[in-house]
């Protein structure tokens, strides 16, 4: 086994994901045969070879500290869920 | 000559010379799509009055002589590109009602150059995908045979083409999914390098990969669109600062004394005899009109489908962790307070297959596996872009299949993520190269078309168009249409 | 302090820079503005949206590293920090992560004996800030992004300090350096300065660190100060009674001075860093590098110095004139116009400096210029007015913006330097208080500040006093 059903479900806390007893087994399955698919990488050498980020070669993209119009307070609240008094809204945050 | 037989440049000509107005050509598209979208479901919007009214604005502007290349043409946009008033929704449930502040730089290239939107396309949810039928929209049936699947994730983009409902469409394309719905749909399909075009406004899926193209019904089309969309934009820190060519003006340069390639990786056992058969007479075209035919090798091929699908997951993990029903979407409310709220919009709201990506990319770039998968699949990366870099030092352009096979039945690999992700073997490589691509019509499979794939090296898209219109002159492929009544 | 264990302390700094606009996007970054009015696609993070990096901020950042010793790297990258907040738009903070811009640097602080103390600092690194949630809502919690995507500097600090004094010793100084170098306001109350302090106790002797403690979000020195040494008691006790400390954070509560425990920060956090595919790497120059170097201002301990050794001012006064840019700046202005650097750094550290507190103003906008000042001290320099009626005539300055040469004419504040004239009012005087007078003879020193007075004050206040003393000492000998 690649990965177990528990990982799984630490997962699906991380990527914050409500899954049903019987998605997390059909999961665990899946993902099983997928990293035991991708284990296939560890075939080559690697080692001192530098990692691809981009495979374009690109650096330094600037732009310069000038001001923008902003989108303007409907239009920034135009696809919310809840909002009230200028602001988003979400369930009562306890710290 | 229909209008669906001519090219942009002749449908800008008559327009020009009054023969047909935008309106007419835009009534005709919507007149098409209520006629057969039924069927295709290539659709999840239709802007039929905006539609109607830009076209006359545009009959004005040509009436007055301000056209520019596209002005009045109708054409259709992946629902992946946020266009400011119209439903952007990524082919997700947690995006259904939501409405973008902003229009994507491709799709506001497009407009400025004159095109009518005539609605958004259907797609594999976040554009995942390769058979559209990850969509909260439900599946997109390709025109060719409507049991079967138009390819993915752009399948809206390469049906509405294929059945006649828009004269272009522009897709995106993270492991080939502009040139495998293209190949499938009977259809051209370009992927250009990675930073051509902007990115900026597209929907992410994953950022090192997606590239923005077009998909239209001839190779001239293609060069016309790329050049309208492609070139830097400040507001894409990936998108380069390369001059643009004119695509249309080199276009008929030949493939007289060109070297073509051809990696024997792709050439394999698991390779459909149909395309296997076409793809050979495409290359006899090519040694016909002068090209000179190599053997070449991309010895990493085989491990590219693994380094992707961690590269890609990794990405779209991250990408997707903005979809927490705070400040768009459709939030799930219950109990658990906002981590309730969290898991049970994202559950909802998510499909399988998204939901497989996101864990496999979380797990992947998580505490303790990091550096065995994710840094792993980047050093990998390397041997295979530099594969591509190699071959390109001995040849002008790579010749390949598109996909294994034609267009496969809806549902045959739902139940096999693994087969599914298979499917994109050939297509794959090229954006983990970051390098060009084209895929165009090259034969048929029974009543299946059979994709061509050119690809090119970074930032020569010019090469790629000149040899596939050269392929094109030569053969009538491109001109057969969808059976769809 | 308990002495049987030694207190550790590192520090992680959040300064916030002063940019006119966001660090991936051009939203404004002023404070205090309604609720998510400063939003664009990029800091809301809208789908499809994409970061471009403000070059300020890498101006900044080679800045603050040049300052605090650092080396600058001539390759970063940016990286992606996952964890879900609803203050946190794209489930993401971008970061730096791997390959920060700047590291290897320190600061100089004098410790509790005063001798000189290197602090080490780990790391600088760009970042964004999150927005801002707002509690006690009936509905729920509220969540305005107007802050989200400001730029910050995170300054790491080794785990070098040894007490809650050289901690704040440590904060004064990178807070007066950031603020000298123009990269930070230093607003503590608008969280432009924010400090989190990683505290553990270990026996003395003892190599390896004990379990820290992180309390978050300190803004004040005040507070600071008190929540480590609250913090050190609490672990201190902890060990005592042979408990264990724990790895948490903690927030502390300034109204209690007390902390307490947020959620054990291992719980569900996982923050998978990896490099961001939206940005493309940093790379710095050696060119860059020194243009930014040969940009910099000079810095308050180097100042302080040269003001000891140049100007031969008291280490005080060579300290306190140091501390501020602007004060620095104003200083050197008025004694590049009057070369006596003593007296204008009595004016400045007295008159200057006293109005500008009753008048809640700040040097930088201070109604008396250098140049108004200095044409004040040179009337004082040649004797036309006194330095008592120079105090008048500086009041009148702040007030009406005149020159002092202007006010002195107008309001004939001039000096009296004619002999004769004050000899007059001497006699006068001598005449009404000849009993004084007689004692003074006798040799009663204390009438003579009598008699200087009794002239000033005749004259109102206008008498050269080294004349009308002279004077009177030629009235005594005749």
């Amino acid at each position: 086994m690649k990965i177990t059903r528990e990982e799984v479900e630490h997962v699906a806390r991380l990527s914050r994901l409500a899954l049903e007893p019987t998605e997390i087994d059909v999961l665990t399955g899946q993902m099983d045969q997928l990293l035991g698919y991708v284990e296939k990488l560890n075939e080559l050498d690697t080692e001192g070879i530098v990692a691809t980020a981009h495979a374009v070669p690109m650096e330094n993209a600037f732009r310069a500290d000038e001001v923008k119009p902003s989108l303007g307070l409907e239009r920034a609240l135009q696809n919310a869920p809840q909002s009230e008094e200028s602001c988003f809204v979400v369930p009562k945050v306890i710290e | 000559m229909s209008f669906s037989q001519m090219s942009i440049r002749q449908l800008q000509q008559a327009l020009r010379d009054g023969k047909t107005s935008s309106v007419e050509l835009t009534r005709a598209c919507l007149a098409r799509i209520a006629a057969t979208d039924e069927r295709i479901n290539a659709f999840v919007t239709v802007c039929a009055e905006t539609a109607l009214a830009a076209a006359a604005e545009a009959d004005s502007k040509l009436a007055a002589g301000e056209a520019g290349p596209l002005t009045g043409i109708p054409i259709a946009v992946k629902d992946i590109f946020n266009t400011a008033g119209v439903r952007t929704s990524c082919g997700s449930r947690i995006l259904e009602n939501y409405t973008a502040p902003y229009d994507a730089t491709a799709f506001a290239r497009l407009q400025e150059q004159g095109a009518i939107l005539l609605g958004k396309l259907n797609m594999d949810e976040f554009a995942m995908g390769s058979s559209n039928e990850n969509s909260a929209n439900g599946p997109v049936r390709n025109p060719w045979d409507l049991e079967r699947v138009p390819g993915g994730s752009s399948g809206g983009s390469a049906a509405a083409l294929a059945a006649g409902q828009a004269f272009a469409t522009l897709g995106t394309d993270t492991g080939g999914s502009i040139r495998q719905p293209a190949s499938f749909c009977g259809v051209v399909g370009l992927k250009p390098t990675y930073g051509r075009v902007s990115r900026y406004g597209v929907i992410a899926y994953a950022s090192s990969l997606d590239q923005v193209g077009p998909l239209t019904h001839c190779v001239e089309d293609a060069a016309l669109m790329l050049g309208v969309v492609a070139g830097y934009d400040p507001a894409d820190s990936t998108s380069v600062d390369c001059p643009v060519p004119d695509y249309l003006a080199g276009l008929d340069a030949g493939v007289k004394g060109m070297k073509i390639g051809l990696p024997r990786e792709y050439f394999i056992e698991g390779l459909d005899p149909a395309i296997k058969q076409a793809v050979e007479a495409a290359i006899e075209v090519y040694r016909g009109l002068g090209a000179e035919i190599v053997e070449v090798s991309l010895p990493h091929t085989d491990y590219a489908v693994a380094c992707y699908y961690l590269i890609a997951t990794a990405e779209a993990s991250s990408n997707l962790a903005r979809y927490d029903g705070v400040r768009y979407g459709v939030r799930q409310q219950g109990e658990g307070g906002l981590s309730g709220m969290y898991e049970k919009t994202r559950a909802a709201g998510f499909g399988d297959e998204v939901k497989r990506r996101i864990m496999l990319g979380t797990y992947a770039l998580s505490s303790g596996y990091y550096d065995a998968y994710y840094l792993k699949a980047q050093k990998v990366r390397t041997l295979i872009r530099e594969d591509f870099l190699k071959a390109f030092e001995q040849v002008d352009l790579l010749l390949t299949p598109v996909a294994p096979t034609a267009a496969f039945k809806l549902g045959e690999k739902t139940d096999d993520p693994l087969q599914m992700y298979l499917s994109d073997i050939f297509t794959i490589p090229v954006n983990l190269a970051g390098t060009c691509a084209l895929s165009l019509p090259c034969g048929m499979d029974g009543q299946l078309p059979i994709g061509l794939q050119l690809i090119g090296q970074p930032f020569d898209e010019m090469r790629i168009l000149q040899a596939a219109k050269a392929y094109e002159a030569e053969t009538d492929w491109h001109q057969q249409r969808a059976p769809l009544d | 302090m308990h002495s049987r264990y030694e207190v550790v302390i590192g520090l992680e700094v959040h300064v916030q820079l002063t940019t006119k606009t966001k660090i991936f996007c051009g939203c404004s970054t002023a404070f205090g503005q309604e609720p998510n009015t400063q939003t664009c696609p990029v800091c809301l993070g809208l789908p499809g949206a994409l970061p471009v990096l403000n070059q300020q901020v890498v101006e900044y950042a080679i800045r603050a590293g040049l300052a605090t010793n650092c080396r600058i790297a001539p390759r970063s990258i940016f990286a992606r920090k996952n964890y879900f907040y609803p203050d946190l738009p794209k489930g993401y903070q971008i970061s730096q992560f791997e390959l920060p811009i700047t590291e290897h640097g320190w600061l100089d602080i004098a410790n509790a004996a005063g001798e000189k103390k290197r602090i080490g600092i780990t790391r600088i690194h760009m970042e964004e800030d999150a927005g801002k949630l707002l509690h006690g809502g009936n509905s729920g919690s509220r969540v305005d992004l107007n802050r989200a995507c400001t730029p910050l500097l995170e300054v790491v600090s080794e785990p070098d300090m040894r007490s809650a004094d050289e901690a704040i010793e440590y904060l004064k100084q990178l807070h007066q350096i950031v603020v000298y170098l123009g990269v930070c306001d230093g607003n503590l109350e608008e969280g432009s300065f924010r400090c989190d302090a990683n505290v553990s106790l270990r026996p003395f002797g003892q190599a390896e660190l004990g379990t820290r403690a992180e309390l978050k979000n300190i803004n004040s020195f005040r507070f600071i100060k008190q929540a480590i040494e609250y913090e050190v008691e609490r672990q201190a006790e902890l060990l005592d009674e042979g408990g264990k400390v724990v790895q948490e954070t903690r927030l502390f509560d300034a109204d209690s001075g007390s902390s307490r425990s947020m959620r054990s920060k291992e719980e569900a956090h996982d923050y998978r860093y990896f490099p961001d595919p939206d940005l493309v790497p940093l790379v710095i120059d050696g060119a860059w590098i020194e243009r930014v170097r040969a940009e910099l201002p000079e810095l308050p301990e180097v100042k302080r110095r040269r003001y000891v050794e140049q100007f031969k001012l008291p280490a005080y006064d060579a300290g306190v004139l140091s501390a501020a840019r602007a004060t620095a700046e104003y200083f050197e202005a008025l004694v590049g116009l009057h070369a006596q650097p003593k007296i204008c750094s009595n004016w400045v550290m007295g008159e200057v400096s006293r109005a500008l507190k009753e008048n809640e103003g700040t040097i930088a906008d201070c109604p008396v210029s250098p140049g108004l000042l200095a044409g004040l001290l040179k009337r004082i320099d040649d004797n036309t007015i006194s330095n008592k009626i120079a105090k008048t005539v500086f009041e009148e300055i702040w007030r009406s913006g005149k020159s002092a040469d202007q006010i002195i004419e107008e309001q004939g504040l001039k000096q009296v330097t004619d002999s004769g004239a004050i000899e007059a009012i001497l006699d006068e005087i001598i005449a009404a208080n000849l009993g004084q007078f007689e004692e003074l003879k006798g040799g009663k020193d204390k009438m003579l500040g009598f008699f200087v007075g009794q002239v000033m004050k005749a004259s109102k206040g206008k008498a050269n006093p080294g004349m009308v003393n002279q004077l009177i000492q030629k009235k005594l000998a005749e």
